[in-house]
């Protein structure tokens, strides 16, 4: 591992950082377009994360150091998974840390003390949340990691760049089995980033939601930590399905930099693209009911299962 | 290096001293302290260097003993092989944690007098210990009865209570059926020759049809003792009767060797492996986990919680021996070592956070007096050591990376990766839906652990009572602290641990996972590094740098002060701690997604009550499909022999007298 | 690591989309999507044989290509349309068991129906042998999704699912089959919606309702 390397890995997790807001501000506007409404600022995710880290925190008078604790380490999980995810280059050093089985623990990581903080407050509002999430989460993850094994059965490997890499090479292979994935894979993309068939971001409608009972007890820099935290988790679902279902564009070693600027520009043009297809999807779905929720997501559980057989079954 | 046959005595000389020990105990039955500081570090004294001995003799090749013990010419063969050292290894070093915590822990009061117990619990360590030495069956037979016996008795501490009485007698009923299965299963295993040394068995010529007849006899009596669904009835009733540190050693130590047996079975003394085990076993231990997690998700007691948890962790660890032995009966070496690394990673994991968690709710337990999750809450702030250690133990076997139970079901979901290449057609296709079960396991058992943990350390104090709740004593944090560090290397050092078990697969398998170029203390490469590789410590700093950037960022860079407030009540003013979730509330969407698993009564209010009241009970459909309708067949053919009950002692002489003819004419 | 030509690849991608869609339709509660899904599915079908005409040359296979993509994605989902409008239905939210416990069972189905096909696939050399299998699981998710649903206008998209199976099988094993018998099988779906079309009403007539639980009642005491 030499200093160039790290390097690159420091400027791969800094981009994801730093460009997560934007993601989600781009989503909010193309929503608002439409949806016929006066578009928010491209940059009001930053705004709202500036506003509140100069803000005065407020603590609930008996919480534990966990709930103080929590908003750290769920964002530094997902900062974490952004510098395994391949984003921009296959050559990541700290991609081979972990793989995608240890991605998902991850995500799971993050859920589980987003949970606990919740339960920390002792307020019917917190424990509902946590128990929703966690409701939730149990039917997501599972369907993730089928995703992620039907992906690494064409690659042979549970690498993430492996994972990338193959289907580059396989520019013209069809796989039917990740047709199943790619459905399985957004229907948990949007069950875990909390949109619209399954949470509402923008609601604080006590009884339907989910993500925000959650967090309804944070402020100031907690808050915007987690707020961070939502966006970049939702960049880095969108990077994980490039890299999964359209690894194209995505450098093999970033060390020059024409290279480099033509994969950041590759990835601002599926972001573009991803932003406003997910706004789509948000704008002509409607939310279902809670109960329904579970329901949601065990078909996108069986949805991978069964790309997982396909892949198996039908001789590619 | 030490000499095999020096490791072997040593481990003896430990066997010894822990009866020694017990039988000090008895001495002086009512010294507590005397027995508290003096006995109960004796014996984790014992446990220290048997963890020792197994660590070498996990390297070491093989060393056997004849014992000139027990009845004329059956003398006690005993073996030290890789196998038995692995779980010596487990039994030496949870059982340090845990001797450590019960010299705090056990104080007078109801029930058995110390010195008894200090008896039971040691006598209890050193059958174990005698049940991975044994050679024979003879040897093992009688240490596995001991066992079950010693265990009985520390089940029925509490004797006076009638429910503890009879938990204890489901637990002995079922201890029995399954010893007798492990009894019939080695008589099969010996193959005509009528040599009861595993040596002989071993060598033994069986057809398949009896080596089948062994592995269900075997699977049938392990099972019962390791909780395989539908012998799991016992495991929910028995560990929450036991005193903590007695689940802990049940939970996290016992049901191992059921698991040491069935591969000592298995893979060492059938013959050859036969693929349809191997699926059956899968199967079983999937079945088996997934069943176990649902009904922990909707217990309301904690340490029933924990022991359908237990249900769930031994599932996998079957499951992971069943594709061991589906890759070994397929003659693909690598995977199957890989199965088993895995299978027997998770035995020692289990063991760490499980006697953690167990331990953690007996300091509960005596900090409050209650068991039920629905009168608990809040306790981090007044047991910060319980709570802070048990945390350890919660994000562990909730399988979070990088703690250690994330390792283990890594290792497993890596070796059902490699089932697709399983030459055999409706294996290849049916194993993946055993991965995505593994997964929906290991993902409920997260939600498991957050409504054990969150209910019980967080929120409000749903009990003013719970205000006086003290922490725990200065020896019970230590065998706390030791347990929650071993969850802590073993899932950090996953490579040189990888690297101890590999005497074991190259004993049973005659396969080595280890590469030496690839793999380091840093990085774990069961295979190849282009197929997969988890480096935890890496992964850890990652974590540690990023989480320390954001919080001296947010708190350095923007400083500000922090300010105490009421929790926001959503505008209705009179929240108290009843209206958090309680142990129903959270696994409301588990009763209601998986409906058809369970029995369920509720009693729902109706708008009209003064007292509305609502409650719930679920139960096992298990009992009422099984258990029930076999027990009153069991008491209608009693009824039938009771018919032959004359109650004339000359009658009953004539029985015998018939017996004796029948059996006279059948001999000659 | 592709071995296969292209057109293979891709009458297998068309192949898993109507398996796909057999899934969603099997997870479908409103009726219109379910509709809106029947007919996806013949356009799968469409193409599918487009393909196998294309790649086997087989000529013929491109009437039957156009009749089904007249019949299965123009004609037969406007029959529907205008039924459910008249009859006024938008929900089935009544389904006989719940829907994941409906999909698992159809999970064990694909498996089952593959290991069926996987002795005749190995004696037919033929590049689209692994498609024998997903039109088997068509046929038998279709079967499936009747008998878990209870109204009647999604029995009829269930038996025409199931129809849709049948063809695939011919198209992608034998190379269709004759011209003659696709059309007179066309000329029958057809007749067979309008017939049950009437039904429809006949039984609205009737129980004031197309639950068909209502029919229970007609049996012999």
């Amino acid at each position: 591992m030499n200093a160039a390397a790290v390097l690159t890995q420091l400027f791969a997790v800094i981009v994801a950082v730093a460009a997560a807001p934007l993601f989600l501000g781009w989503v909010n506007v193309c929503r608002a377009w439409l949806q016929n409404r006066r578009a928010p600022p491209l940059a009001q995710p930053y705004r709202t994360i500036g506003k509140l880290l100069h803000k005065e925190a407020v603590l609930a008078h008996d919480v534990s150091p966990l709930f103080r604790f929590a908003p750290y380490a769920i964002f530094g999980s997902m900062a974490t998974a952004a510098a395994i995810i391949p984003a921009l280059g296959l050559d990541l050093p700290f991609a081979r840390a972990a793989d995608a089985i240890a991605l998902v623990g991850l995500f799971a990581t993050a859920r589980v003390f987003a949970a606990l903080a919740a339960m920390d407050t002792g307020t019917a509002f917190g424990t509902l949340g946590a128990r929703r999430e966690m409701m939730l989460g149990f039917l997501a993850e599972p369907a993730l990691l089928m995703v992620f094994f039907t992906a690494s059965l064409i690659a042979g490997s549970t690498e993430l760049p492996v994972i990338a890499g193959t289907h580059q090479s396989h520019t013209l292979a069809v796989h039917p089995s990740l047709a199943f994935a790619a459905i399985a894979f957004l229907m948990v993309l949007l069950a875990e980033n909390a949109r619209i068939p399954v949470d509402n971001p923008s609601t604080h409608l006590e009884l339907t939601m989910i993500h925000e009972a959650m967090v309804l007890e944070y402020s100031a820099r907690h808050l915007a930590l987690i707020e961070w935290a939502a966006a970049l988790k939702l960049f880095n679902y969108a990077c994980m399905g490039f890299a999964l279902f359209l690894p194209w564009g995505v450098a093999v070693d970033l060390a020059s930099p024409p290279v480099l600027a033509g994969a950041l520009a590759v990835l601002a043009a599926k972001l573009l693209l991803a932003g406003a297809a997910l706004a789509l999807i948000e704008t002509v779905n409607a939310k279902i009911r809670i109960f329904r929720a579970p329901e949601f997501l065990a078909f996108a559980f069986m949805l991978a299962v069964l790309g997982l057989l396909v892949r198996l079954l039908v001789q590619e | 290096m030490a000499e095999p046959a020096v490791l072997l005595n040593a481990a003896l000389v430990v066997v010894a001293g822990w009866l020694a020990v017990g039988a000090a105990g008895l001495l002086r039955p009512h010294a507590t302290a005397l027995i508290a500081r003096l006995l109960f570090p004796l014996g984790a004294l014992g446990s220290i260097v048997l963890t020792a001995v197994g660590l070498a003799a996990l390297s070491a090749p093989p060393a056997t003993r004849i014992l000139p013990i027990g009845l004329p010419d059956l003398p006690l063969h005993l073996r030290l092989d890789p196998l038995a050292a692995f779980f010596l290894f487990l039994l030496g070093s949870a059982s340090t944690g845990i001797s450590v915590f019960g010299a705090g822990y056990f104080r007078a009061g109801a029930g058995t007098s110390p010195g008894l117990l200090c008896l039971q619990y040691h006598v209890f360590l050193a059958t174990m210990a005698m049940v991975l030495l044994a050679d024979d069956a003879y040897a093992f037979m009688v240490a596995w009865e001991s066992m079950a016996l010693a265990s009985y008795f520390l089940v029925t501490t509490q004797h006076r209570i009638g429910a503890i009485r009879g938990a204890g007698f489901l637990y002995l009923l079922l201890a029995h059926v399954g010893a007798i299965a492990i009894l019939l299963c080695f008589g099969v295993l010996q193959g005509g020759s009528w040599q009861f040394t595993f040596d002989a068995m071993r060598g033994a010529d069986l057809d398949a049809t009896r080596a089948t007849l062994a592995f269900a006899l075997a699977l049938l009596g392990f099972g019962a003792k390791a909780g395989l669904v539908p012998l799991h009835v016992w495991l929910p009733e028995a560990h929450p009767a036991a005193p903590s540190p007695v689940s802990a050693l049940m939970s996290g130590v016992m049901l191992k060797t059921a698991a040491y047996g069935l591969l000592r079975v298995t893979l060492d003394l059938l013959p050859f492996p036969l693929w349809h085990w191997g699926a059956a076993l899968l199967a079983l231990g999937l079945f088996s986990a997934l069943f176990g997690v649902i009904f922990a998700a909707v217990q309301t007691d904690m340490k029933r919680l924990l022991a359908y948890s237990s249900i769930e962790n031994l599932g996998i660890v079957f499951a992971g021996s069943g594709l061991a032995l589906l890759f070994h009966a397929e003659r693909m070496p690598l995977p199957a070592a890989l199965a088993l690394a895995a299978t027997l990673y998770h035995c020692l994991n289990h063991a760490m956070f499980k006697s953690l968690l167990f331990l953690a709710t007996g300091s509960v337990l005596h900090a409050t007096g209650e068991r039920n999750l629905g009168r608990l809450g809040g306790l981090i702030r007044r047991m910060p050591w319980v709570a802070w250690t048990a945390l350890v133990g919660t994000l562990a076997i909730a399988g979070l990376p990088p703690l250690n139970g994330f390792v283990s079901e890594w290792l497993l979901l890596q070796a059902l990766l490699l089932t697709p290449e399983v030459p055999r057609p409706f294996m290849n296709m049916l194993v993946p839906l055993g991965a995505s079960l593994l997964a929906l396991t290991a993902a409920l058992a997260a939600y498991v652990m957050v409504k054990f943990y969150g209910v019980i350390f967080l929120g409000q104090m749903r009990e003013p009572a719970l205000a006086d709740a003290h922490d725990c004593g200065r020896l019970e944090r230590l065998g706390l602290l030791w347990l929650a560090l071993a969850c802590v290397l073993l899932g950090l050092l996953p490579a040189p641990v990888l690297g101890l078990l590999d005497g074991v697969s190259a004993e049973l398998l005659g396969a080595s996972l280890v590469h030496p170029q690839a793999s380091s203390v840093w990085k774990l490469v069961p295979l190849s590094a282009e197929r997969a590789s988890y480096s935890p410590l890496v992964f850890l700093l990652g974590i540690v740098a990023l989480l320390g950037a954001s919080a001296l960022v947010a708190t350095r860079v923007y400083r500000r002060r922090v300010r105490r407030a009421p929790p926001w009540d959503c505008g209705f003013p009179h929240q108290d701690a009843r209206m958090q979730d309680t142990a129903e509330g959270f696994g409301q969407p588990i009763r209601h997604i998986f409906a058809p698993f369970f029995r369920m009564h509720r009693e729902l209010p109706s708008p009209l009550d003064a007292v509305p009241q609502y409650r719930v009970t679920v139960e096992d459909r298990f009992w009422s499909l099984l258990y029930l309708p076999l027990a009153r067949l069991v008491t209608r053919a009693a009824r039938l022999v009771g018919g032959i009950q004359q109650g004339r002692i000359a009658v009953y002489l004539l029985y015998s007298f018939l017996t004796l003819l029948v059996l006279l004419v059948i001999v000659l | 690591m592709p071995t296969m030509p292209l057109s293979g690849q891709y009458i297998h991608l068309f192949a898993s989309v109507v398996l796909l869609l057999s899934f969603a339709m099997l997870a479908q509660r409103r009726i219109r999507t379910l509709i809106d899904l029947f007919a996806l599915q013949g356009a799968a079908l469409v193409c599918s044989t487009t393909i196998v005409a294309w790649t086997g040359d087989q000529p013929h296979l491109y009437y039957s290509a156009a009749l089904t993509l007249l019949l299965k994605v123009i004609v037969l989902p406007l029959i529907l349309y205008r039924l459910i409008d008249r009859l006024q239905l938008r929900w089935d939210t009544e389904t006989g068991l719940h829907i994941p416990a409906t999909m698992l069972i159809g999970l064990v189905l694909v498996v089952f129906a593959f290991g069926l096909a996987q002795p005749v696939s190995r004696l037919a050399g033929h590049v689209t042998q692994s498609t024998l299998g997903i039109a088997i699981a068509v046929v038998m998710l279709a079967f499936l999704m009747m008998i878990t649903r209870r109204k009647a206008v999604t029995q009829v998209i269930g038996f025409l699912a199931m129809e849709n199976g049948l063809f695939f099988a011919a198209t992608s094993t034998t190379y269709g089959m004759p011209m003659v018998v696709e059309l007179g099988i066309a000329l029958d779906v057809l007749v067979g919606v309008l017939i049950l079309g009437i039904f429809f009403f006949q039984i609205r007539e009737q129980f004031d309702s197309l639950d068909l639980h209502h029919l229970e009642r007609l049996r012999e005491e």
